[in-house]
């Protein structure tokens, strides 16, 4: 069962819209649900995490607004690099959906700080059961570049236990602009695990 | 009527709450994790919303508003209240014809803050009540019974919540709301009691008795209070008195044990936690930052303990409380070693880099202040030196030179936003022309408050709820002050940039030089296309990268620019001597 739910990636791409965007669907689906996020310091292009929590059946409660480390069911990275840095959140042989991409930051690319030789390999060895979407595909097949944080949502909801009517209530009700287009993301994200 | 469920922050729900209850005026300074009340205020027409210059001029004008009998609220972080204080104190002794609550967001961990202080002594040092939610619909409901206590005692209410709760969503059930009568009936004039609202030494003398008397009935009415409340009080395992964020940890590490929840949490209600702890041979404080609620119980003779378990720093966790009463706990993992951090950097385009670039080159000793300036403590610009609060840095530059004089400190330069010069700037700068200081001063003008998400001030022409005001003239404030020597540069233009900067260090009176150029999130921000760097021309020099923009990068040793970050500022393409970096073209 898929109850605690990290969100990471990197300020601008859109974690906290998604984060919306699952909290809502475990709603509708008639669960408790927190979803938490730090927000505040200049974030452009530093490291966002947020967590989305559900109660295991109607009618329980969600009580910590956070999921500690070795306590997560599930990761939703929305960059490489951001999925390895955070995977010791996951509980043992948990779920880690990833995005493709890779940005590189600036501590690297200015200044120097080394980067790892291979990100596939360092996934590999977190020993969480990894599935990772071409995201950016998927929003060029849209035809619009907004849409990858709802495509990554379809690839983990391939994995829980909502009913399609319920996410396209969430989806109409959090992105309501470009729906067509967040729909169709939504679900070539979904076949896309 | 019960309306609907949905999903609110903590900050959302008290702005709802406040509504609900029927508040006329909310004011606000911004600042994480408070920023979100009063933004969300200004959403409901029925409430009067606004960003005040500071904290104090908040706490003022929802003062007016509650002794000429209306529900008003201020809203501000935890260091924001420090700024209040002045009134706060004061305040608590007038008599509150309407109802005021004032709100702090404090921050453990600082996660965005200078400090970690925790306010819940400020409900102790004014003698006021003090109200903890744990979740957004207690927060909602807690805004809702701070108004009522509020008009019924005639005090301020103080809300306290932390980072954790004002930033989490979680299901609200919504109230339509309350009518409630304020002010002079209709055709009545305004009357103020000046007993009840001139502290002059003799009133006030009379109204410290009051004000005791008054913490007194409150504390029986927290005894009374729903909101402190025992769950599983035949539980086994040890006992917990807790309030506030750390209630969910402990709900979640022990979920069978007996809780005593204080949802009212000062004056503290010693009669119920007297019999909560009767008989019982574990009883637990749970509370972030300092033993304040221990110590009490401790001095009242009820032997409770915690904080010789549990760290005064940082926020809890449910694994921490695990760890701390023998509960077993899997050891965390690790995270993965050596990977590339990726901290908060100043935006690609962001105006604040041309001046501190120009500073960096004259290798000044900037005194930052409270903004995103600050980041120019990071490589590869490092040259911020100090930050404390708001307005700081001018005070700090004139006390240097003051007392070592200006061969020591020539190279010394205050540097201070827009929004934090409105805030608490003004009066120091007033100060180094009052006393012949010749302290220099960068204000870093990006016509919004942009660390906190881009909220009006006085400077940006625009209120609370997006329309357009009177915009401040901060050219003929800061000459009015008492400085002559005002400039005005775009910091996009390095040459006068860099001139102006060089012109301002070697000054011998006070000088002032506005860095003015809007922040290169703003919607209305110019945007040129994206630079374009040549790899056959670039000499890998790195001079462009000593800008640390985060759109440049290296590929192969050469600069390259990440076009999907660049926003066409230009300063790489004045910075290179060897023209590999030129403008891109527009689509």
């Amino acid at each position: 069962m898929t109850k605690d739910i990290m969100l990471v990636g990197v300020g601008g791409q859109g974690v906290v819209l998604a984060s919306n965007l699952l909290a809502r669907a475990f709603l509708e689906a008639g669960y408790h649900v927190k979803q938490s996020e730090i927000h505040g310091m200049a974030q452009r292009g530093g490291s966002v995490t947020s967590f989305v929590r559900r109660g295991g059946s109607a009618g329980e409660l969600v009580y910590a607004p956070g999921i500690d480390p070795g306590q997560a069911d599930a990761l939703l990275a929305f960059e490489k690099l951001e999925a390895i840095r955070f995977s010791n959140y996951l509980k043992p042989g948990g779920l880690l959906v990833s995005s493709q991409q890779e940005i590189i930051p600036t501590t690297v690319s200015a200044l120097g700080a080394p980067y790892p030789d291979s990100l596939d390999r360092l996934l590999d060895e977190t020993g969480a059961r990894v599935f990772l979407v071409d995201v950016l595909a998927i929003a060029r097949e849209c035809g619009n570049p907004r849409v990858v944080n709802v495509a990554l949502v379809g690839a983990l909801a391939a994995h829980l236990e909502i009913a399609t009517d319920i996410w396209e209530r969430a989806i109409k009700a959090t992105v309501p602009r470009a729906l067509e287009a967040n729909l169709a993301a939504f679900r070539m994200g979904m076949e896309a695990v | 009527m019960l309306l609907e469920k949905v999903l609110l922050s903590g900050n959302e729900a008290i702005a709802r709450g406040a509504y609900e209850a029927g508040a006329r005026l909310v004011a606000a300074y911004p600042g994480t994790p408070s920023t979100e009340i009063a933004e969300t205020a200004a959403t409901f027409k029925e409430m009067y919303t606004e960003w005040s210059p500071n904290e104090k001029v908040a706490l003022e004008v929802a003062t007016g508003a509650a002794l000429a009998g209306a529900w008003s609220m201020a809203a501000m972080k935890h260091v924001g209240l420090n700024v209040a204080s002045d009134p706060l104190m004061t305040v608590a002794y007038m008599e509150i014809d309407g109802a005021l609550v004032l709100v702090s967001a404090d921050d453990p961990g600082m996660w965005s803050s200078q400090n970690e202080q925790d306010n819940r002594y400020w409900a102790r040092f004014a003698k006021i009540p003090l109200l903890e939610p744990s979740d957004s619909q207690e927060a909602k409901d807690l805004t809702v019974e701070a108004f009522r206590l509020s008009h019924e005692f005639h005090a301020p209410v103080l809300i306290r919540t932390t980072t954790r709760l004002s930033h989490t969503r979680c299901p609200v059930t919504l109230l339509e709301r309350a009518i409630v009568a304020q002010g002079p009936g209709p055709g009545q004039r305004l009357t103020l009691v000046p007993e009840k609202t001139v502290m002059i030494p003799a009133n006030a003398k009379r109204r410290h008795p009051l004000v005791e008397q008054r913490l007194e009935a409150l504390a029986t009415a927290a005894e009374a209070s729903p909101f402190n409340r025992v769950e599983n009080p035949d539980g086994a395992g040890p006992a917990f008195i807790t309030s506030g964020i750390p209630y969910t940890y402990v709900k979640e590490a022990f979920p069978g044990s007996p809780v005593l929840k204080l949802g009212f949490s000062y004056p503290l209600p010693l009669k119920l936690i007297r019999e909560f702890a009767a008989g019982r041979k574990e009883v637990y404080v749970i509370e972030e930052l300092d033993p304040l609620v221990e110590t009490e119980l401790r001095a009242a003779g009820i032997p409770v303990t915690g904080k010789d378990r549990l760290t005064k720093v940082d926020e809890y966790s449910t694994t921490m409380l695990q760890q701390a009463f023998g509960k077993p706990a899997a050891p965390a993992p690790k995270p993965v070693p050596g990977l590339p951090p990726r901290p908060p950097l100043l935006c690609a385009g962001c105006p604040h880099r041309g001046v501190l670039y120009a500073l960096a080159l004259q290798k000044a000793v900037v005194l930052g202040d409270i903004g995103c300036y600050t980041l120019g403590v990071v490589k590869p610009l490092e040259t911020v030196h100090s930050c404390t609060c708001m307005g700081a840095s001018i005070g700090h530059a004139h006390g240097m030179e003051k007392a070592l004089g200006r061969e020591v400190t020539g190279k010394v330069v205050a540097m201070i936003g827009d929004s934090t010069f409105f805030h608490s700037g003004m009066t120091p700068l007033l100060g180094v022309a009052y006393n012949n200081g010749s302290t220099k001063t960068v204000i870093v003008d990006n016509r919004t408050t942009a660390m906190t998400g881009h909220q009006g001030n006085p400077g940006s022409g625009l209120d609370a709820h997006g329309n357009p005001t009177k915009q401040a003239d901060l050219v003929a404030l800061v000459k009015a002050l008492g400085i002559d020597d005002v400039t005005v540069i775009d910091p996009y233009d390095l040459k006068t940039t860099k001139a102006a900067v060089k012109r301002l260090l070697e000054s011998d009176a006070p000088a002032v030089v506005i860095s003015r150029r809007e922040c290169a999130l703003l919607r209305t921000a110019q945007r040129r296309p994206a630079a374009v760097a040549s790899k056959d021309i670039c000499t890998a020099c790195g001079l462009c990268l000593k800008l640390g923009c985060p759109a440049l990068y290296k590929a192969d040793c050469k600069t390259q620019v990440d076009v999907t970050l660049c926003n066409g500022c230009t300063m790489c393409i004045q910075v290179c001597p060897f023209g590999a970096i030129k403008e891109g073209d527009p689509q």
